[in-house]
């Protein structure tokens, strides 16, 4: 596979950052974005906009077959069932808040359990927080181990006959952990428990197939996955989003409006109220093709390539400390360097024109679980290249150098 | 942008070692500040004498070179000044890091004012100003007597 034809690709890359070539490390907290889908936004403002499934004429009309091909598209990427079984939101976070709602607005009583990870993005905590202000919720956090992965057999132990939902991430945005999904949800079958996956970070990484994996909710960020901002995905078997109630309400969302009462859409309708992120929709489908033309199997493979690279050559460096050391993992490598605070850190290989994050990456529990107030973060896309590791590297001796570290 | 104005020698030796770490004895004033976006967290401990001047500062907390260093100074300047040679130096620091990158005060010597513009290469990288003022709003909070905790969103 060439990567640096995949990397034509993105014309970010065209770009100077600090005078200097972009290496751009920052992908768990958003990608970049190909042509394909650049040229899909314009030409689509340009020749072929219209809102969508109200007007019947024919810029109407062939705008909504667009947006639904891409739903059908979302549907085979991740192997859904039916395309009523997609549901486009503003992002993931607003995928777990329509679950965290809607599922607790007609599930959750006082003292019911909500059983999260001490992995979680705050996006899989928060808005199960509210249910513990409102509906009077308890939430519990499977623990982990210092090597970032999910202990199972606690995990096991905190299911009881209150637990009402099980709320996961697929991937850690700090340790790269790859949680074993499977395991899980074969526990909270067995208790009739629905799983909520949050597939943020999975979504770009790893092969996701939600028939194979059997969870009931699955979140996605298209921006991550080198798609626009703005469209969320939530993936729900059929028979909840029949039985939950709507979130939003508004336009597009009802079947009939009488001052008495009020019927609502078929799904996937029933969730889509207001007018869609249309444009960014449509393009979304050329993100999903480009994934599919470099091909998912590729994708892994490079980026283990890479990962196990940068983790090799990052541990020779004296003073850097990789976070977690999880059983199966994926390109996200948090470190920190002794005498060096994060923030430094990023501010100094930026100047390299290396992007990081760092801070606290929306995880504040599973920091205070690792002793850490902040950390460093390098996470991989399907167009990094040893290159970028060998840049990075030497923008984190430079760091030493700055601090004048021995 | 120059690394080198921005890690002056004097604001890595600061971060490396701070002053004034710990509790001050005898403090009568506090308050905690927080930079959310960052995790940052900093406790400014206060004694204030009858006159309302300064006997004691020091503080407690994590940070970044940045924000540690500017603790530190801040620490070791505003020791011995009135309530309102405080105030004065606050706003001029604030000016300093914001805008004007100088700094304008009655109440510091050429030394004085030499060590705080060693913090004024923020003011290029306006992702870390916060990093520079979280202990000085504070400090602000803490000389004001304010209760609740200060938040660099809420008040940068």
């Amino acid at each position: 596979m060439d990567i640096n034809s995949i990397k034509s690709q993105f014309p970010i890359f065209s770009n100077k950052i600090n005078g200097k070539q972009l290496v751009y490390l920052d992908n768990s907290n958003s990608s970049q974005k190909p042509i394909a889908v650049l040229n899909a936004l314009d030409y689509f403002y340009k020749n072929e906009f219209s809102n969508i499934g109200r007007s019947i004429h024919s810029l109407a009309v062939n705008a909504t077959n667009k947006f639904e091909q891409t739903r059908t598209n979302v549907k085979n990427f991740i192997n859904a069932k039916s395309k009523e079984e997609i549901i486009f939101t503003k992002n993931a976070t607003e995928s777990i808040n329509l679950v965290a709602t809607t599922f607790g607005q007609q599930n959750i009583k006082k003292g019911d359990e909500i059983l999260i990870t001490e992995l979680e993005h705050h996006s899989n905590y928060v808005p199960w927080h509210y249910l513990r202000q409102t509906k009077g919720a308890i939430i519990k956090f499977a623990p982990i181990n210092d090597d970032g992965d999910i202990i199972i057999e606690k995990l096991k132990e905190l299911i009881t006959s209150r637990t009402k939902i099980i709320a996961v991430t697929h991937l850690s945005n700090v340790t790269g952990t790859i949680v074993p999904i499977k395991e899980i949800v074969d526990m909270a079958r067995k208790k009739n428990i629905p799983v909520l996956v949050d597939g943020c970070q999975s979504a770009p990484h790893i092969k996701i197939d939600v028939q194979d994996l059997d969870c009931d909710f699955y979140a996605i960020s298209c921006h991550k996955v080198y798609g626009p901002t703005g469209v969320g995905i939530l993936y729900a078997k059929k028979k909840w989003l029949e039985k939950l109630p709507p979130y939003i309400g508004g336009g597009g969302m009802i079947s009939e409006v009488k001052k008495e009462n009020i019927t609502y859409a078929p799904i996937p309708e029933k969730y889509e109220a207001g007018t869609m992120p249309t444009a960014e929709v449509v393009a979304f489908n050329e993100s999903i093709k480009f994934m599919q033309s470099v091909g998912i199997e590729n994708i892994i493979k490079h980026e283990k390539e890479l990962t196990n690279y940068a983790l090799e050559k990052l541990k020779k460096i004296n003073s850097v400390n990789i976070i977690g050391n999880p059983k199966k993992r994926a390109g996200v490598i948090s470190f920190t360097i002794k005498g060096v605070h994060p923030h430094d850190i990023s501010t100094i290989v930026d100047e390299d024109g290396v992007a990081i994050r760092a801070g606290h990456h929306c995880c504040q529990i599973l920091h205070e679980r690792l002793n850490l107030s902040a950390t460093a973060r390098a996470s991989i896309g399907i167009y990094n290249t040893k290159e970028d590791i060998d840049i990075l590297c030497k923008a984190i001796e430079n760091c030493r150098k700055v601090f004048e570290l021995k | 942008m120059d690394l080198k104005q921005l890690y002056q020698d004097i604001i890595l030796e600061h971060g490396k070692s701070p002053k004034n770490r710990g509790k001050c004895e005898g403090y009568n004033y506090n308050a905690k500040g927080f930079n959310p976006l960052c995790g940052d967290k900093v406790h400014i401990y206060l004694k204030l004498d009858s006159k309302k001047k300064v006997e004691g500062l020091s503080f407690e907390g994590e940070g970044c070179a940045i924000s540690l260093a500017s603790a530190s100074i801040m620490t070791e300047l505003v020791k011995g000044k009135s309530f309102e040679e405080v105030k004065e130096i606050m706003s001029a620091f604030m000016n300093m890091v914001r805008k004007t990158s100088e700094i304008q005060s009655n109440y510091l010597d050429e030394d004085e004012k030499t060590k705080l513009m060693s913090l004024s290469g923020v003011k290029e990288f306006p992702m870390r100003v916060k990093c520079a003022t979280l202990s000085w709003h504070t400090l602000n909070s803490a000389i004001e007597g304010k209760k609740e905790e200060v938040n660099t969103e809420v008040i940068d």
